[in-house]
This record gives C-alpha cells, structure tokens and sequence, in this order.
C-alpha cells in the first residue's frame, strides 16, 4: 500500500493509499470533530461536522469519506469551519428536545461533548419544541425521540454488523425518525435479536437502557470497531 | 444553592459587591444602575417577561445564569404542548371534580406566555453561565473576570457545560 | 430493421395522410381543458361532413398552454385557442367557409415566432402515441446512421463539440461527461434519463415526454452505445401518469419494431430502456438519490466522489442526463456539430426549453436560443405582465433566484444567468409582478425546500427547518435587524455544508431576494422585538 505525504494544518502527514482524511488526521493525532462517524460502519458524510478545506477544492469536504491525496494541503481549523461546525451543533440543540440536565446520557454525551469542543455556551436560534415520541416498548431498551440527532448510526450498526435491519428511517426533513422494522413499536420489531448494538452505537441518550437514570448511560462506542474487528480475523 | 457552594470565597466576594436586589433579600423593586445581574430561570410568565425587561434596562451585564435561563431547560418542557390555554381548561375546567375554573387572581397569580422562552429570547444577554446547577467554580471564574474587568472568557467542559 | 425498411415506414406514414390535418393537442394541460372530449367531437365532426381529405389527430404540446385547449388547422396554419367541445362542428365548417366560434390565435405572435425549435421540433406537430408518426419526421435515422458509420468515440467527438451542456440545471459539459463514463471500467453500464422535474412551476420534461416519447428514447439509445451501455432507466415522477403512459406505449412499440431491445438495426447492439416511477421526493432528482431510489432503496443523496460516471447504479459506471439533453441528442446527429454549435452564445449552445408561468399573459412552453434576453421571452414573446409591471423572474425552481426587473437585457445563458444570482436551472420561469411581495416568494420556496429535505444532513434538514421559521418571524414582525443577520449567516452556512445540490441552493431564493429586495424585509423588521407571546 503505497504511501501520500500531505499537510493537516500546516503539519506534514502522512497517510496510506485509499485511506481518508479523517483516519489519516487521527493517526497523526490531529483532531477533527466527528458525529455520524463511527468506527467499524460505513460512513455517510452526513452530520457535517468533519467538513475540511482543501486547498484548490471550491466546496468544503467530509474529512471521513475523503481520501487523501499526494500532496493535498487540508484545513481543519479554520474560522469559517468553527463558526459551521458550532452553528450545525446548536441547529441540533434547537431541532429537538435536549435537555442535558435530565438525560440519561448527561455527562456521557458526544453530541454535549461537541458542543462544550465548539465553545457553544447558548443556541441563538430558536428552539422548534417538537413533540417527539418515547417507545420503551422493548423490554431491555428504550428510545427518546426527543434526543434524536438522525445520525443513523443505529440504522448501520443494525444493518451492517448485527445484520438485521431492524432499524431504518422513515419519513423526510424535519419529520424524519428512526424506526424499528415497519414502523411498530420496539418491543413488537420481529426482527430486532436484543443484541443491544444500536445501544453501543447510540452517541447522544436517544437509545438507553431501561431503568438508567440521569446521567447513567455510559457507554464505549469503539466495542463496534472491535467486533467487526474480531469477526474480520475470524472468518 | 450552588452559589452558596462557593463557601469562603462569599466572603471575598462581599468585599468587592453589594447585593441591591435578591429573591431572598427583602428588596421590593429592581434597582437603578445595578452593575450585574445573575439571571436565573426562564421566562415564563408575564411578571417574568415584566422583571427581565426591567433588569435589562438597569443593568449593565446581564448574565443567564443556569440551565433555565440560557436554553429554558425543565421549565420549558411544556412548549411541545403548545400554548398553555387549552391545557390549563383541561386541567382546571374539564378534569376538575366540581365546578373548575381557570386561576384568574391578577396582581397575585401571572398569567402564563405562550412558550416559556430562554432569557436572551426576550433581552440582550451579556453572559451565559450554563449548568444545571453551574457549579461554584464556574460561578467564581466567571465572577473573577467580571470583578477584573475586561473580556469574559468561559470555555472547556468545566466552564459551559450543560447538565 | 434495417434503414430501407425504416424508411418504407416513414413513406407509408406520409402518404396515408390526408390534405387537412387538424390538430389538437393532447398534451397535459389541454387534456385538464377538456381536450379528448373536443378531440373525439372533432373526429365525429369530421365524419359528419363525409369528406375524405380531412384527419383529426391527437398532438403534443403547442406551447400556448395558457390558452388550451388548443387546435391547429393544416395546411392554412389556423390557430384556435380556448377550443370548447361545441366549437368542433365550426371548425370542420369553417374548412367550407364557415365561421368558427372558438377563439383565433395568432401564430405569428413573437410567442410562437420567436422561438427556435430543436427540441421542440416535432412537439405539436407528430402523434407522439404513434411511432410511425415520429418516424415520418425522420425518427430513429440518426440511430441507424450512429450505428453503422460511427464509432462510439466518434459520437462523442460530435456531442463535445456541439457544444451541449446539460439541460437539467448544472450545465455541465455533455460531451465530457459521456467520454468519462465511456473510460470507466465496469461489467456493465447504466444510462439513466431524469425525468423527475419537481421545480414548482417547471413542466418542460413533461411536456417533452408526452409530446415526443421517441426522441427521447433515440437520444438514450445513441448515448448507450456511445458510451457503451446495454440498459437504460427512465426515472419518472409518479405525478406524471400521461408522461408514463405514452413512454411505455412508445417503448413497446419501438421493441417491437427492433429499434430498441436486441441488436438493434442488426448491429450487434442492445440495449432495452425500462421505465422506473418515483414516489414523489423532489430531492429524487438529484442523482445519487435517484439511483438509490432506482436501485430500491431509500432515496437520499450520497457524498461525491465517487461520481456515477464511475460508480453508478450497483456501483457500476453510469451515465446520467436529463430529459431535454437526451432531446438534443438526434437533432444533433442529424444536422451536425458545426449546427449545434452555431446556435447559442460562446459558451451555452443551442436552445433551452422554458415553462413561462406566473403573472404572465402567455403561459406556456417556449423553446429559444441561448442568449435571448429576459425582456425578450417576458415582455415580448411572454406579453409581460397583464396589468401591471415585471417586479422579477425567478429562475431555477427553489434553487434558483428572483432576478430584478432592471437586470431583465440579462442574457438566458448558463453563466449570465449565475452572474446575477439565480441558475438557468432546468427551465422554469416564474413572472412576479408589483404585487407579490419578495418575502413571501422566499417563504414559498424556502416552505417548499424544508418539505423536500431528505433529512439526512444536518445543515439541510434543520437549517431549512430554521430558515423558513426565521421567515415567519420576519413576516410576523417579531425580527430584529440582528435576526436578519442572522438568518444570511445562516443562508451562507448551509449553502456551503449541506451534502447535495438540494441544500446546497436551498437559500438562494432567500439570498437572491436580500441581494434586490432587502428594502422588503428591513421593512419588516423590529428594532424592539423579542419572541414573548402573552397569547394564552
């Protein structure tokens, strides 16, 4: 695999062929905030966080599914990126109902931990105030709508290391949700196997455990990358 | 409570302030020319709405202070119902077990806005302090700043954390 | 099939048909006017007489579609507009020197005079449910001709140098576009026709399928063995069900004449056209989208690279174009590069297709060079405003931009267009006069882009959510000028980060209108304002 010499904020990398910027930045311990990124599923570039300058580039890239380049000189932190990035964070603040203070994930939150990385101390835009369901319909897991990002990691993880499919989206825009098999409630998904991934994969308290309590959902999102890991050794 | 946290360092703190006006000091009317103000809750009323457009025009920094102020937090757990009208006809009117009606006390008991609102909604904010509560320290190292005059600077998950 | 049977097919057609030929347009917009019923009164009428030179026959679009139904009498070339039911005896007696109830239109108004029909050209005139109709016109012989005297590189070489740039809003080069897909590797390849027009005012690729179905599947049958594809998806929007109707009629029929399916003019050349109908998402018209949504999944957009030109549907290379590109392509063929390209300005050739709709005397669907101006297709082809003044014209559907009355000597081509803040976009054109106000326009579309939002990107999906709330506060007085600010930080910020074209442009109509119109929305703002509501 053949090497690319290229500059991360006017540091020198280097990173191997077909590898993307993202994972070249991490390597060489640079920092690039990431939400709907997460080891071990495929990425969708959809959160917008990782978006990058690239010199020459007109439009601003997603550091997780673009490669690097010999050569590419890379922006990570710039000005118009910090104002983007926190303006996307409190968009999310003012899009649902995120109420640290009684989350479950409160403390443990990637979406709260992005936020305090972005310097948010308030949302200037208004809050929409949705009315957004809780299914604890399941006997071991529950969802909040509430505190819903759309990052569809739980959709991936399902789809793509679990292999069932249980979850999905439905519904567009504003409206869209994450939903278990047809749209019926957890606890009566035929299909979901209870193996609690969607769980692991769940960055902010939308996905919880029944019974946690504020505060009490920690939980170790990088378990995905090392089952896919083990199962890639395995077979 | 929190601020009570902050222990010895009150006593500081007395040394570079007065305290004009407090929900816990028996003081009337909001005061003219006050330096800063810690804002706590949100808006959800008409005696709030009132007070805050008040403390704004007499205060020169203005802090939301804690949760409700800045994002509205618990207390606004009731904007995805809507307005508070039709709620409060079921409550006080529909489900009442004998001849309900809705408070209406004016001068004793606000009238509720239409959505409780965080305070930079309504005024100009000059400072966010989040925390539910904001613990002491956060309180202290925003408190020190103002006394030294100069910009304000809160950041890292010690300083603005939500929760 | 081969080229003398093709041609004995075009004589045939050309000598069945009678002297007069009525026409009535049986496209869309007429039939909603009550144009099957004339058409059938008007067939009877003919029997009535007993004369045996008369023909009625059913027509695609005509272009005036503000005034249908509309009927055209050959070989006098008279036009009638507004044609009722009732009207159909008058006219067949008007051939004995009757007189006709039904209103006269005027062919010779700058509407129809002004125009330059390419993609147009056989729209109006052929039976598009009849393919030896589009074979009388020389159908399917720039197929042939492709198919036995060039080569795929040679097809190219002519496209390119036509000059032809894609009519679905982007403008990117057609020719350089089929060489990419033509190099790419895969087991197979794919070409794909975007029919799903979703802009708001927009109808030109409907009018184009139901007017004349073959040409657009002539064009798909030339770009696949250009760039060497074997099957072909039309992605159509289930809205249209004439458009599908007629497609589907026209690709049986040219199965069953051996000019689409296996080897095609016994060339040695295959390729069969499916039709595959969209459920309704505007954001379907973005490519990556639409070839999820073809391939069965949920229809959202994707990051690019890898473009489809290289991994397309199931990941192999395909081409995809628009509905009027594809049009373009046989006239191409037929008269040549030098042709194409001699029409046009130096950078945008040929003609555009445009749905002129909005405060405007002549809707309808025109088709002009690239390069007229505004004035020319609002106020002199269009007939302006009826009473009143141009205040704008929005281009390019809600990604688009309201341009101003006093930019109107713009010239339509791609890069004037952009030059003034709006896109030539795939061709609709909306006419506001004095009385429509500019924030209520941005609060239309910006409405329109939050519903279409897939949802998958954040910028898209919320950020459309809280412009268009932004809006309301603005229209309900509760803005200050600091919101304003705002609201264009805002514009700017999801403009540059959403993940497809769909987000990307969803403020320009909000951008467009601050750029002409800021005096509208600062008239609406609110230095003392705050979002209190005592409304219980």
């Amino acid at each position: 695999m053949a090497a690319r010499t290229f500059t991360i904020n006017d540091q020198l990398v280097s990173g191997r062929e077909g590898e993307t910027i993202l994972e070249a930045a991490r390597e060489n311990g640079i920092y690039i905030p990431t939400l709907c990124h997460l080891d071990g599923v495929t990425s969708v570039g959809a959160c917008r966080m990782c978006l990058v300058e690239i010199e020459g580039s007109r439009t601003l890239r997603p550091a997780c599914v673009t490669q690097v380049v010999e050569g590419m000189v890379v922006h990570t932190d710039t000005e118009r990126l910090r104002n983007y990035r926190r303006i996307i964070i409190e968009l999310l603040f003012a899009e649902r109902n995120h109420i640290c203070a009684v989350c479950v994930a409160n403390g443990h939150c990637e979406l709260q931990n992005l936020a305090i990385a972005i310097g948010m101390d308030h949302v200037r835009f208004d809050y929409a105030f949705p009315v957004c369901e809780v299914d604890i319909s399941h006997g071991r897991f529950g969802i909040d709508h509430n505190r819903c990002v759309l990052c569809t990691r739980c959709v991936r993880v399902c789809d793509e290391v679990e292999g069932v499919h249980t979850w999905d989206i439905a519904g567009r825009g504003a409206d869209a949700r994450v939903i278990t098999d047809m749209r019926q409630p957890w606890g009566e998904s035929t299909s979901c196997t209870s193996c609690g991934k969607c769980l692991l994969a769940c960055p902010t308290g939308a996905i919880f455990r029944r019974g946690a309590t504020v505060s009490e959902m920690e939980r170790d999102p990088t378990k995905i990358a090392f089952i896919v890991a083990a199962r890639d050794q395995r077979w | 409570m929190s601020f009570l946290d902050l222990d010895e360092w009150l006593f500081e703190l007395a040394r570079h302030v007065e305290l004009v006006y407090s929900p816990l000091a028996d003081i009337k009317a909001y005061p003219e020319h006050v330096d800063v103000a810690l804002v706590e809750g949100a808006v959800a009323n008409a005696d709030n709405l009132h007070l805050i457009r008040q403390v704004r025009e007499r205060t020169r920094t203005l802090i939301a202070f804690g949760d409700c102020a800045v994002t509205g937090n618990v207390t606004a757990l009731r904007n995805p119902l809507g307005a508070p009208g039709p709620i409060l006809q079921t409550l006080y009117v529909e489900r009442a077990d004998m001849s309900g009606q809705i408070p209406d006390a004016p001068g004793i008991v606000p009238a509720l806005l239409g959505r409780v609102l965080p305070v930079h909604a309504v005024v100009p904010v000059d400072l966010y302090l989040p925390g539910c509560p904001p613990p002491a320290p956060r309180i202290r190292a925003a408190l020190e700043q103002i006394l030294a005059g100069g910009e304000v600077l809160l950041a890292g998950r010690e300083m603005i954390k939500f929760g | 099939m081969d080229l003398s049977e093709l041609i004995e097919i075009a004589e045939h057609e050309r000598a069945s048909r009678r002297s007069i030929r009525i026409r009535c347009c049986t496209a869309l917009g007429c039939q909603s006017a009550g144009a099957l019923s004339l058409k059938q009164r008007l067939e009877e009428a003919a029997t009535e007489v007993e004369r045996q030179d008369i023909e009625v026959i059913g027509v695609g679009c005509m272009g005036l579609c503000g005034n249908g139904p509309l009927v055209m009498v050959d070989p006098d070339g008279v036009l009638y507009e507004h044609v009722r039911a009732a009207d159909a005896p008058s006219i067949v007696a008007a051939l004995d020197g009757g007189e006709a109830t039904a209103p006269l239109g005027d062919p010779q108004h700058p509407f129809f005079t002004g125009q330059k029909r390419i993609v147009l050209e056989h729209s109006g005139i052929i039976d598009p449910e009849r393919i030896e109709s589009y074979i009388a016109a020389g159908g399917y012989q720039a197929l042939y001709h492709v198919l036995h005297e060039m080569t795929p590189a040679d097809v190219i070489d002519v496209i390119t140098r036509s000059g032809l740039r894609g009519r679905g809003g982007a403008g990117y080069p057609t020719g350089l576009k089929w060489a990419t897909v033509a190099k790419s590797h895969g087991n197979r390849k794919f070409v794909v026709c975007n029919a799903d027009e979703g802009d708001p005012g927009a109808f030109m690729d409907r009018s184009i399928i139901e007017s004349d179905p073959h040409k657009v599947l002539e064009g798909m049958a030339i770009a696949a063995y250009a760039v060497g594809a074997d099957q072909g998806y039309v992605y159509v929007r289930a809205e249209y069900p004439l458009a599908i109707q007629r497609l589907q009629k026209a690709i049986a029929q040219a199965r069953r004449l051996g000019v689409l399916g296996a080897q095609i003019f016994d060339a040695g050349f295959t390729f069969r056209v499916d039709i595959r109908v969209g459920a309704g998402a505007f954001v379907c018209g973005e490519e990556t989208a639409l070839m999820a949504s073809i391939e069965g999944r949920r229809g959202q957009p994707r990051p690019r690279p890898p473009y489809p030109a290289e991994s397309g549907l199931w990941g192999q290379p395909t081409l995809i174009n628009n509905v009027e590109t594809y049009a373009n392509i046989a006239p191409i063929i037929r008269h040549g590069a030098e042709w194409f390209a001699s029409i046009g300005t130096e950078t945008s050739k040929g003609t555009k297709v445009f749905a002129l709709t909005g405060k405007i005397r002549h809707t309808g669907l025109i088709e002009v060079p690239m390069g007229a101006t505004l004035r020319q297709i609002v106020e002199e082809m269009g007939g302006g405003v009826p009473d009143g003044h141009v205040k704008a014209v929005q281009t390019g559907g809600p990604s688009g931009g309201c341009i101003p009355a006093t930019l109107l000597d713009t010239p339509v081509d791609y890069e004037s267009v952009q030059r003034v803040g709006s896109i030539m976009g795939s061709g609709g054109m909306v006419v506001m006069d004095d009385a429509t106000h500019m924030v209520d326009v941005a609060h239309f579309y910006m409405e329109f882009c939050k519903d279409e939002s897939c949802g998958k990107c954040i910028p898209c999906r919320a950020g459309t959510a809280q412009m268009l709330h932004m809006l309301d506060v603005i229209r309900a007085g509760q803005a200050t000028p600091a919101d304003l600010e705002q609201l264009e930080q805002l514009c700017l910020m999801v403009k540059e980060t959403s993940l497809c074209g769909l987000g990307q442009s969803a403020p320009n109509p909000v951008l467009s209108t601050l750029k002409y119109f800021r005096a509208e929305y600062e008239a609406l703002l609110n230095h003392n304002a705050d979002r209190a509501t005592t409304e219980p």
